[in-house]
């Protein structure tokens, strides 16, 4: 497996070999699905939607619908405005969303089709609504895209109506169905009204009926995102997704933010309730923190299966300091994290980290693709990989221990059901991490070195 | 004709009008019946369909093993094309570039000031790090609106690091569909690779496979059987292939095609060029496989070989005989619709048949019209601006390697006989009142799906949970849901598995929970009079 991948690292500038980002649309159809009644549309050729659909349901195993502009070489030549045109009132027709949120492509792009002015042109029917976002694919990557489409929901739809909805706004940033249940419910239990946005949960993970809903039931509705605008504050989780889309929100309807690491973990999950009690006022309910207690047993039951064994990180920006922060607290040592994504202050928010835990010999880099990690870990080995379903062809040439975390996972099912955030993230993630070293060390001991009791 | 109606009428106009001649209810009555293909889709349908990156470095380079294949672009095309078709690969050397994903991951600048240069620098650094005998450049959208010149870099390439590198200008928006991409591929590989080797081969009966992606194992199923026998395998395209191979595959005594659209230019151009003639195959099903066989022995016409190809029937078919019979126990009567690219829509009935599952819909996602209809239809395709934007190369034939392998009365005989530099396409197979929908979107498959009520449903990932949430079973014609192989004896067996397994599985009974189908209140009273009696 990966038998051309030399040991010698070999500075690149222009060869990206196994990265470890994909490109804006993608995100912005992930952020849209979490919009409800919304059809994401993709004004490009088709093939990119294909792919984005493709992965997205590989991912959820769900249905991940979008419509796209089907592009040609016509259309490519004489702009894509008829295009858009004719596909926003197919889908009207046929298939009925309340909204259409547009994201462009490299090739929309490049020849500088002004879809919002083409939207502006478009007569649409009663009550149905078109957003865009400009999402080349060519800057930054699939993260860029999630949060641009959130700004471009923002920036049609989010109103200030000097009427406060004395709710705050929770930017979930780019995370599973089944995290956002989790923020939700931490949120419920700490009784602080909130809007979700985007909400994926009961759109990705929807139930098995007997009937197909082209939209099911969740999604944050357009009367919430609407009222984004009133909320008294935004909680952005991880400020390399949401930090944007407040700022924008601020700019635009002076609702105030606090931005947060994603809650993976204890230190970043106590950080978020801390900042829910700080705006509710309320005490926190025995529940929680009895629920934070049995994740911390848990943690002191095993630490000495994960004391000093070193980690290699990957994946996006907030996802990999979230699950960074966490190994660090189970006492491992993060000694590579390295992010796809390219992204100012990533570097430096691992690097704080590894101080705080006073770890040494750790690198963090952005930009980085999982051939460099490869080559990185040929040199100096890890005990665990940690990130996403790109990882294994790694795990296996180098044999090492390998826990699927972030976006995509690919090649399992169910992992987008439990959360990785929260106290009962914690849970999950000490869970997978502990198993999947004492595996290794049960399949690869010697007979005599086997223990049945661990 | 009902169904076909049912759903074009909840069209609007302009819809209605396209889509009416993308579907038909097949009538073995009535002669030429006739379907629209290879046009544009509708935007906002909601199609299936790929682009023409996706056919060139997706479909058809991608599975090659020996050669880097550089994505020049956007990061996403090159990401979303790594590691995801089952294309399986193995060299003896352990040495194996599918495994890997290159591209230029254009950024802004480049987009603004041109991508030449970062390309020119990626394939000196992949030089550096890889040594690469063969670089293919596949390009994206962008590098042909700011018009990359690939084609001079490729040739550059070539002169600066002895190696072969071909460059292909396979831009998504070329083309209505993948299928654009495949026939852009076939022309590189045929201008700059094949028929470039001179490595003697001397062995008896040999053939190439094309259009054979070696998705869950296929071709090396294919193989086995065709190597039993006494064939020699030359070169495969591409599933498991190599660049080596191809460069000596024009000393092939016959080339057999698989999947007929994405590779039946080439079939063509070699016939033309290098004299082969080429025999549309179908692995895909039992007696599909026996009539195969039995075909390739045909062609070959000798004793020896027919014998011996009757002698592995009957060995292969006696392994499978209990599994046969028993899934067929388990799978007949049943019927199914198949959604896939360009043949398989056509093989797979082969195989259901043989199981007993009558097929209600077919349909291809970037087939040609002599896909459906046949290729004697071919000289009445009418070119349209999109098709007409994808070069058909001419080719002569070799003055030094063109060997006329049949005589002109055999090849005649034969040709009345076997489907040799001929395919009769997907409605021949198809039975009255069974519909054929060509770029079947999300509409029409949920319609459908009502309509025909079939019991099994093979298309894709994008339409599988679709499919599933509405209660139907569907697998993956595409990547077999990560099974397979599904060719040649064995294979049928390995795909009655799967679809026992899916049709079987006890889930199915879970979907609907036990209080929907029960009264609230009747319970309630039973229990409070069980509670009241228990008391006494």
């Amino acid at each position: 497996m990966l038998n051309l991948t030399p040991k010698k690292i070999t500075p690149r500038t222009a060869l990206r070999v196994n990265p470890c980002k994909t490109c804006q649309p993608v995100g912005a159809i992930y952020c849209a699905l979490g919009v409800h009644r919304c059809m994401p549309h993709s004004h490009g050729s088709q093939g990119c939607v294909s792919y984005h659909r493709t992965f997205l349901t590989r991912h959820f195993k769900e249905p991940a619908i979008a419509s796209t502009s089907s592009f040609t070489e016509g259309a490519s030549v004489f702009g894509g405005g008829s295009n858009l045109k004719t596909g926003v009132k197919n889908v009207f027709d046929i298939y009925d969303p309340d909204m259409i949120a547009v994201h462009t492509t490299c090739l929309s792009e490049t020849i500088g089709d002004d879809v919002g002015s083409y939207i502006l042109d478009i007569d649409l029917p009663d009550n149905k609504l078109v957003v865009h976002a400009n999402t080349p694919s060519y800057v930054g990557s699939h993260v860029t895209g999630f949060y641009n489409m959130m700004c471009g929901f923002i920036n049609y739809l989010s109103l200030n109506t000097k009427h406060p909805n004395d709710k705050i706004g929770i930017f979930p940033g780019f995370v599973n169905p089944a995290d956002i249940r989790e923020m939700k419910k931490l949120a419920s239990i700490m009784k602080a009204p909130f809007i979700m946005f985007p909400d994926q949960s009961g759109v990705m993970d929807a139930p098995m009926t007997g009937n197909y809903e082209m939209y099911p039931k969740g999604g944050t509705t357009k009367e919430e995102i609407v009222s984004l605008g009133d909320c008294a504050k935004v909680l952005a989780l991880g400020v390399f997704t949401s930090l944007e889309p407040a700022n924008v929100l601020k700019r635009k309807c002076k609702v105030p933010y606090e931005a947060l690491p994603l809650p993976i973990g204890l230190a970043n999950t106590d950080q978020f309730i801390m900042e829910l009690k700080k705006i509710t006022q309320e005490e926190v309910p025995a529940t929680l923190e009895e629920e934070r207690g049995r994740l911390v047993d848990v943690m002191l039951d095993a630490h000495f299966y994960c004391y000093g064994k070193e980690v290699a990180v990957f994946g996006d920006p907030d996802t990999a300091l979230g699950l960074t922060s966490f190994v660090l607290e189970l006492g491992m040592i993060p000694k590579y994290v390295i992010t796809g994504t390219p992204s100012d202050g990533f570097e430096k928010k691992a690097v704080e980290l590894f101080h705080s835990y006073q770890v040494e010999g750790c690198m963090a880099k952005a930009s980085a693709d999982l051939f460099e990690l490869h080559q990185l870990i040929k040199n100096e080995p890890v005990d665990l990989l940690l990130g996403t379903s790109y990882g294994k062809q790694i795990a296996k040439a180098e044999n090492i221990p390998f826990v699927r975390a972030g976006f995509p996972v690919l090649d399992r099912y169910a992992h987008s059901y439990f959360p990785i955030v929260g106290y009962l993230g914690g849970l999950r993630l000490t869970e997978l991490i502990t198993c999947a070293l004492m595996d290794q060390f049960d399949r690869e001991c010697e007979d005599e070195d086997m223990d049945v009791v661990m | 004709m009902r169904e076909k109606e049912l759903v074009l009428d909840q069209y609007n106009a302009k819809v209605y009008k396209n889509r009416k001649e993308h579907i038909l209810q097949i009538d073995e009555n009535a002669e030429g019946q006739a379907i629209a293909a290879n046009t544009r889709s509708i935007p906002g349908i909601m199609t299936n369909r790929g682009c023409c990156y996706a056919g060139c470095k997706g479909v058809v380079l991608g599975p090659l093993k020996d050669a880097l294949v550089l994505t020049h672009g956007p990061i996403g095309c090159g990401f979303y094309s790594w590691g995801t078709r089952r294309n399986k690969a193995k060299t003896e050397s352990g040495e194996n570039y599918i495994q890997y994903c290159f591209s230029t991951d254009m950024q802004e600048p480049d987009i603004v000031f041109g991508g030449e240069t970062k390309l020119r620098k990626a394939i000196e650094e992949a030089m550096e790090i890889f040594h690469p005998e063969t670089i293919l450049i596949c390009s994206t959208c962008p590098v042909g609106l700011i018009g990359d010149d690939i084609h001079a870099i490729a040739s550059e390439t070539e002169k600066k690091y002895g190696i072969t590198c071909v460059a292909f200008s396979c831009e998504g928006y070329k083309g209505v569909s993948q299928s654009g991409g495949h026939h852009i591929a076939n022309n590189g590989v045929m201008r700059h690779i094949i028929g470039t080797g001179d490595t003697p081969i001397h062995k008896k009966y040999k053939v190439n496979l094309l259009g054979e992606y070696n998705i869950g194992g296929d071709g090396w199923e294919t193989e086995r059987i065709l190597k039993r026998i006494g064939y020699e395998v030359i070169a495969v395209l591409t599933g498991d292939g190599s660049v080596e191979g191809l460069r000596n595959s024009h000393q092939a005594d016959l080339n057999l095609v698989m999947c007929h659209r994405s590779i039946n230019y080439i079939a063509e151009m070699m016939h033309t060029k290098y004299g082969i003639h080429w025999l549309k195959v179908n692995f895909i099903g039992i007696d599909a496989t026996i009539q195969t066989l039995r075909d390739m022995a045909a062609y070959f016409d000798e004793p020896e070989l027919t014998a011996r190809t009757e002698e592995i029937i009957a060995d292969e078919l006696s392994v499978i005989a209990e599994a046969r019979g028993y899934y067929h126990s388990k799978l007949q009567g049943k019927t199914a619709a198949l959604y896939v690219g360009g043949s398989r829509s056509h093989h797979y009935q082969a195989l259901l048949a043989d199981f007993g599952i009558s097929t209600v819909l077919a349909g291809y996602e970037f087939a040609h019209r002599d896909d459906y209809e046949g290729r004697d239809m071919l000289p009445f395709i009418k070119e349209d601006a999109d098709s007409k934007n994808i070069e058909s190369i001419m080719v002569e034939p070799d003055p030094e390697k063109f060997k006329a392998f049949l005589t002109k009365e055999k090849y005649e005989e034969l040709r009345a006989r076997i489907p040799l530099d001929s395919y009769k396409g997907l409605i021949h197979d198809m039975k009255t009142g069974s519909i054929v929908v060509d770029d079947l979107n999300h509409f029409e498959t949920e319609e459908f799906l009502r309509l025909l009520k079939p019991d099994i449903f093979l298309s894709g990932i994008k339409d599988k949970y679709v499919l599933q949430k509405a209660n139907v079973l569907s697998r993956q014609l595409h990547s077999y849901d990560y099974s397979g192989p599904y060719s040649g004896f064995n294979g049928a067996i390995n795909f009655a598995r799967d679809l026992t397994m899916g049709l079987y599985t006890p889930v199915w009974k879970f979907v609907i929970p036990p209080w929907k189908n029960h009264s609230t209140l009747q319970a309630s009273l039973a229990e409070i009079t069980g509670g009241e009696e228990a008391t006494c």
